[in-house]
């Protein structure tokens, strides 16, 4: 059999339990960044781009990804960057780290408090998000838009679950 | 607060306080003796529309709060080349932080003259060089706090009992041992920058103690460079330096559970790597003050330029300072004098913040580990890091001057 999007499916591969530190609801494919990234100076304000030439991940696009990262860096403006990307629909669709990191949750809460924003930011165990990193079709330092979608759902008692999805061609056909 | 008894804007700003508190997985919050606000510098409309919400709905601040720099020289207008789309919501947004019942002091190094808390004090600082000097040099208490909450705390009066506010998060965890580093490179301020940078790359979020160090090489303005960096390249909150800072002479810390040496090549790699223009471009501008000059910085600057020719006309020297010190270094005659030599001053704002430089400017030394980390992105200008006396004398020059045996 042949055909546009019918010869692959769909697979949850991986569900893992999380902590919510903004709950929300968001997917799309995941971006892991192999270093932690000041969003200020660091990510354009205007089109989500990472610019900071220090950064192995410059020229990516933030826009509709699932964020993961193990925690921000560098300045205190951060937080407005995040809340400025969001308003604008260029910020992530979700956040995933594995520290309690105040700048990325304060500019999703800010978000929220202005704009009704749902982008959930989830902690996860530092095993557990080495798990998902590694489960990524394209290793772990290549943003994969392609196959890989993850899901994040953090709800407000706490509980937070990350789920991801690949797309693999459909077996046995000939 | 919550229930809006106090108010809809105290309302709004508790629960973003609390919403914080989960976050931070806090058991309570705790209160906080002043704030320095750094959502005053404008990075988007959410920022305005956040600040301008909290006036609409008739907030107030309940301690005393300070503003960091914004993106406009009230003081001297004409020197800001911002386009009128982001000027406006700038001015409107400095406006609307003066409203909340912020001082306008526009200085990202409050702790200078404004503003000292004391051991062991619970502040909610914003903006990272003052985060860093008011834990490490001062020992008072700020967590990392970013924009929005920075004034949410200071209009509750409240921060989450959480990170560096708890005793036992404050601990050295990682000595630094630096006694393999020369009292020449530790007598410059760039060296400290350097230093700060190496630091910031290796803690991750472990809580550095330098150790090895005689305490008459340091002083604050070398403590500031050194934490500016270090907060630049790496996130770093907290320092402690054995012997001299308040926290590491009370409780006597010498050594920590881990180590690295430091060597003097360590600290000449970070310069190098802040170094992006090629040996043989021109200099065009030499940028000091970030962090904001303070009174001893006009000073060491007055010295230098005392005994040399003006600068070259090919060569814009600018300093950036707060209103406060500039006042206190024209009384002592500082300011004149590099002005007289052609410095350029600015207030209540900084020169890798918002466009200052002339389209023409684009090959620039600085001493500051900051500005060399960060302007190369803000404005897209090549960066000669070296100490102030490298600077001096190839702003005098024209050209970039080395003196080598500053960095053995």
């Amino acid at each position: 059999m042949t055909g546009n999007g019918s010869d692959s499916v769909t697979a949850n591969v991986l569900e893992i339990e999380g902590v919510t530190l903004c709950p929300g609801e968001g997917s799309g494919p995941p971006l892991f960044l192999a270093q932690p990234l000041s969003f200020w100076g660091g990510a354009d304000r205007s089109t989500g781009m990472i610019i900071d030439t220090h950064h192995p991940q410059h020229g990516a696009l933030l826009g509709g990804t699932v964020l993961m990262m193990d925690a921000s860096r560098g300045s205190s403006s951060s937080s407005s960057v995040l809340a400025e990307q969001l308003r604008a629909g260029v910020g992530p669709a979700a956040i995933v780290l594995t520290a309690r990191d105040a700048i990325v949750a304060l500019g999703v809460l800010a978000a929220t408090e202005l704009y009704g924003n749902t982008t959930p930011v989830v902690l996860l165990s530092a095993m557990d998000a080495a798990i998902l990193r590694n489960s990524l079709p394209h290793g772990p330092e290549v943003p994969s838009p392609g196959p890989a979608r993850v899901t994040v759902t953090a709800h407000a008692d706490g509980s937070a679950v990350v789920v991801l999805q690949l797309q693999t061609p459909r077996q046995g056909q000939s | 607060m919550l229930d809006g008894r106090l108010g809809p804007g105290t309302a709004m700003a508790m629960r973003m306080v609390v919403a914080l508190a989960k976050v931070l997985d806090a058991d309570r919050l705790i209160p906080v003796h002043n704030a320095h606000i750094d959502s005053c510098l404008y990075h988007g409309q959410a920022g305005l529309d956040f600040a301008q919400k909290l006036v609409d709905l008739g907030a107030r601040v309940a301690v005393p709060t300070t503003l960091n720099v914004s993106s406009l020289d009230l003081m001297h207008p004409g020197l800001i080349r911002l386009p009128p789309e982001e000027a406006v919501p700038a001015r409107a947004l400095m406006d609307a932080y003066r409203a909340l019942g912020a001082r306008a002091t526009w200085t990202c190094a409050p702790y200078q003259t404004l503003e000292r808390p004391t051991l062991g004090e619970d502040i909610a600082w914003a903006e990272s060089n003052a985060i860093v000097f008011a834990n490490s040099v001062l020992g008072a208490r700020t967590e990392r706090y970013g924009d929005f909450i920075d004034i949410c705390a200071a209009i509750t009066g409240r921060v989450p009992h959480a990170g560096l506010h708890l005793s036992e998060l404050r601990v050295p965890t990682l000595e630094i041992d630096c006694s393999e580093l020369s009292p020449q490179l530790l007598g410059h301020e760039a060296g400290w920058a350097a230093l700060g940078g190496v630091i910031g790359r290796i803690a991750g979020s472990r809580i550095p103690l330098l150790t090895g160090i005689d305490p008459a090489l340091i002083d604050e303005d070398k403590l500031k460079a050194f934490g500016a960096t270090a907060a630049s390249s790496g996130g770093l909150a907290l320092f402690h330096v054995a012997g001299f800072t308040p926290e590491a002479r009370a409780a006597g810390w010498n050594s920590a559970p881990e180590r690295e040496i430091i060597t003097a090549a360590m600290v000449r790699g970070i310069r190098d790597e802040l170094t992006t223009a090629g040996p043989s471009d021109a200099l065009d501008t030499v940028a000091l003050g970030t962090p904001h000059f303070s009174l001893s910085e006009f000073g060491k600057l007055a010295a230098l330029v005392g005994v040399q020719p003006s600068f070259a006309k090919s060569c814009t020297v600018w300093i950036s300072t707060s209103r406060e010190v500039l006042g206190q270094a024209k009384e002592a005659g500082q300011a004149q004098l590099a002005q007289a030599r052609g410095a350029r001053i600015v207030v209540d704002t900084c020169t890798y913040v918002t466009p200052i430089l002339g389209p023409e400017e684009r090959s620039v030394m600085t001493p500051s580990g900051k500005w060399a980390w960060y302007a190369p992105m803000n404005l897209g200008v090549e960066v000669i890091f070296g100490t102030l006396e490298e600077c001096v004398a190839s702003a005098v020059a024209g050209k970039v001057v080395r003196h080598d045996w500053q960095w053995e």
